[in-house]
């Protein structure tokens, strides 16, 4: 019934399907841990409650995506080794030690300081609680500084060389190996696109709470902060996801040329193909619309310079053009929509109307998920974009699987879909229950939080606050 | 021992050493949730829950960096182990995602708390049973052929492995016991000292029964507890044991809050160090030794580097987290 390339496909999926659900959960968490630094900063240097309203406001949303994030990453740790344990053995003397860096400096900060960041505020006093506030966000950052630094040593290996096992083994010193040709670019791209996608979830929920009552303080507040990022980030990310796409035309060319769909090469100017129906067995585009020589002013900066395309590439070797051409403009198409959305926000501050412009507000609402779904959009054009290879050029992914029977991985398969959607499918709806409830005065906070029984001394914060624990009803 | 092997041996000690800190710390967690069924809803229920609320998350950790550490250090060894144990590790990752998720969720909804206190439950159950079973099946040897697992995806499963799996599932409730027992008072208190008096006669058989399966496995095992200097160390198993059964018996009668959790933390740290004795220095038993398995030097050394410093940066604030929420969880305080 199963054969081994039914095995490798279904691997395939299972990888791509968990880590798609894992990197919705961290792209709103670095986010927004962030977010909930910058608000606590703000009310202890302004002393306004505003600002500790809208943080536990959010930090009851954070600990709910924070815990889906745990629980999906967890996964991915051992999934290296379940599925692909042929990969893990040749490349897991590289890439294990910056994953190891990644579990020691960042996930046990982040862990280590939860506890206290979500239950302790009334246990620590105010500045030590913002330290706790302040580890959980950067722990968040070194984390995307790590995994990106492995994702993007198998996109653009350097540093190493192969022993007699056929492990790849460090080389040339470990910053060769950390600080790969592309990592720079996709840290600071994937970084921002994180920033930014929190900022429209934030806006979103903002707008929606405006579009009920235009006079609410709470939801003034975090639209406004929400649309200063928008206006100011999405151009930023637009750039900087430009430069990254040269750095990728270096160094896998044959990725941009499926991003662009070009089958054919064109040695006089190449045309940017705005649409078409792309046809990976007769490696030629249908019903294109193209704008002529644009493709190589984008990329070479020269309306004349030749680009080649995927007919230089070994068949054995290209990528699947189908998908990877279309969630590449699903991800542009977005960008430019948050670009619009900001430049929209700014004229409608200039014009004092940025909470009550019904039409700011709706287009802010509806770009609320568009952060998430352009983040995955670009994660997969990248990781579908450089296959068939696990380490780019030197590994295919065929010779990277696990020896596992087709059907135990079918069934995991099966298992993951059922329990993700379930289980990251009602988490979702508590987020949404969680965010259509409006921020207020005195927001509570936590429901969970171990209160203690007489007996230990309340820390300072207690009388510092003057405010009775809220959590005592 | 030239320095590669020093090297290997440092890792296998580290890798040893997060693997007992997860067993210990998530055990005391998981302990909670596989008992959880036996105490009221509502209040013992919630108290029980949020005496590990602000922890869980850096207990699990511990099992992430045995992964990931795993991977770094021994890369041979971390393929070919999870692609033998895949379905109890496919099985251990989704039921900590339900367990892991409740912690949040149940609060969420109050009208399905019943149903996240059964994934709370379930999932920890399935997760501690699934940990007993691979520890029995790489205690019993994995097939290996060249550099890959070369045995069917259903070898993990024999009645060893099985009588691991409830083991661990018997000595984690007990932690977990002895950690409610520590952490809250009145009725949730008492509900969990009745619950040691069971469960501490039944981890002490399943150690017992384990040890003894274990030396009928293979003939390496009974050489190697029994070979010196090991036997040096074997050979006071049996009068420690009973010395800390007397203590833990005698700590329940007088009503003592953190003795039997201590004890209980140390009958798990000696039971760890037979295991070691047992496996050492194989990493899967008669087929792949640590040397075999390792990482370059190179790996290794940049990785010590970092462990060195942040392992007991680690230590130091997970630490102070447990002080920050020091104290017994009071009944109190919810709205």
């Amino acid at each position: 019934m199963f054969h081994d390339a039914d095995a490798l496909l279904l691997a395939r999926f299972q990888f791509g399907f968990t880590v798609s659900f894992h990197f919705i959960f961290p792209s709103f968490s670095i986010g927004l841990a962030s977010y909930l630094a910058v608000l606590e900063a703000l009310w202890l240097k302004t002393g306004k409650t505003l600002y500790l309203d809208l943080f536990k406001y959010w930090l009851k949303i954070f600990a709910v995506v924070f815990a889906m994030g745990v629980v999906s990453g967890i996964v991915m740790s051992y999934q290296f080794g379940s599925n692909w344990a042929v990969f893990s053995d040749k490349a897991g003397p590289v890439i294990g030690p910056l994953m190891a860096y990644e579990v020691l400096t960042a996930f046990f900060l982040e862990a280590g300081f939860l506890g206290v960041m979500l239950f302790g505020m009334l246990k620590v006093g105010r500045r030590l609680h913002f330290f706790a506030t302040l580890m959980v966000a950067v722990g968040t950052f070194i984390s995307a500084f790590w995994i990106l630094s492995v994702n993007s040593w198998m996109q653009t290996p350097t540093g190493y060389a192969i022993n007699a096992d056929g492990q790849f083994v460090p080389a040339a010193g470990w910053a060769a190996i950390i600080f790969n040709p592309s990592f720079p670019y996709r840290l600071v791209h994937t970084v921002i696109a994180a920033y930014l996608t929190t900022a429209l979830a934030v806006g979103a929920v903002g707008a929606w709470h405006l579009l009920r009552d235009s006079k609410q303080e709470h939801a003034r507040k975090m639209f406004s902060m929400a649309m200063w990022m928008a206006a100011l980030v999405a151009p930023v990310q637009i750039f900087v996801g430009d430069m990254h796409g040269l750095n990728t035309l270096e160094h896998q060319p044959a990725k941009v040329m499926a991003m662009e769909g070009h089958y054919q090469s064109h040695p006089d100017g190449a045309p940017l193909i705005l649409f078409g129906i792309p046809n990976d067995a007769e490696q030629r585009m249908e019903h294109a619309i193209e704008i002529p020589k644009l493709s190589s002013l984008i990329l070479k900066h020269d309306l004349d310079a030749p680009l080649n395309g995927l007919d230089t590439i070994a068949p054995e070797n290209r990528p699947p053009v189908k998908v990877v051409f279309w969630t590449f403009r699903v991800m542009v198409a977005l960008g430019f929509l948050m670009l619009l959305l900001g430049a929209c926000s700014l004229l409608a501050r200039a014009r004092h109307r940025l909470y009550d412009w019904r039409w700011l507000l709706r287009f802010a609402l509806v770009m609320g998920p568009s952060g998430f779904i352009a983040v995955i959009a670009g994660w997969m054009t990248t990781e579908i974009g450089r296959q068939p290879f696990t380490i780019y050029g030197l590994m295919r992914t065929a010779d990277s699987v696990s020896p596992l029977a087709a059907p135990a991985v079918a069934t995991s398969l099966i298992a993951f879909v059922i329990v993700y959607f379930a289980v990251f499918g009602m988490g979702t709806w508590y987020l949404l229950k969680l965010m259509s409830h409006a921020p207020h005065t005195r927001e509570p906070d936590l429901p969970n939080a171990p209160v203690h029984a007489a007996g230990i001394t309340p820390a300072p914060a207690l009388a510092a606050a003057g405010t009775k624990e809220p959590g005592h009803g | 021992m030239d320095e590669s092997t020093l090297l290997t041996n440092i890792w296998a000690g580290i890798l040893a050493f997060a693997v007992l800190m997860y067993v210990v710390m998530d055990g005391f967690d998981l302990g909670i949730g596989v008992l959880f069924p036996v105490f009221g809803v509502g209040r013992e229920r919630d108290t029980a829950m949020n005496s590990i609320a602000p922890v869980w998350d850096g207990n699990e950790t511990w099992l992430v960096l045995g992964g990931g550490g795993l991977m770094a250090a021994f890369p041979l060894a971390y393929g070919i182990i999870m692609t033998a144990l895949y379905p109890p590790l496919i099985a251990m990752l989704l039921a900590l995602v339900f367990r892991g998720v409740a912690f949040e969720f149940r609060w969420r909804d109050p009208a399905h708390r019943h149903i996240w206190d059964i994934a709370f439950t379930g999932g920890s159950f399935i997760a501690a049973f699934t940990q007993g079973i691979m520890l029995g099946a790489l205690l019993q040897g994995i097939h290996v052929e060249g550099r890959a697992y070369g045995g069917g995806w259903w070898d993990w499963l024999t009645p060893f492995t099985l009588l691991t799996g409830a083991s661990v599932v018997a000595g984690y409730s007990l932690l977990g016991a002895c950690w409610l027992n520590w952490k809250t008072e009145g009725e949730t208190q008492n509900h969990a000292r009745r619950l040691m008096r069971i469960l501490a006669p039944v981890t002490l058989l399943a150690i017992i029964a384990v040890s003894v399966s274990t030396l009928f496995l293979g003939g390496e095992y009974v050489d190697r507890w029994f070979a010196m200097p090991a036997v040096l160390v074997t050979a006071q198993v049996p009068l420690i044991i009973a010395i800390l059964t007397w203590r833990f018996a005698r700590s329940l009668q007088r009503n003592y809050d953190l003795a039997p959790f201590v004890i209980t933390l140390v009958v798990f740290g000696l039971s760890f160090v037979g295991l070691g004795i047992s496996m050492y220095p194989y990493l899967i038993p008669n087929s792949i030794t640590l040397q075999m398995a390792a990482a370059p030097a190179s790996s290794q050394v940049f990785m010590l580097v970092g462990a060195a410093v942040l392992v007991p940066l680690i230590l130091a604030y997970t630490a102070w987290s447990y002080w920050v929420f020091r104290g017994k969880v009071a009944h109190e305080g919810y709205h």
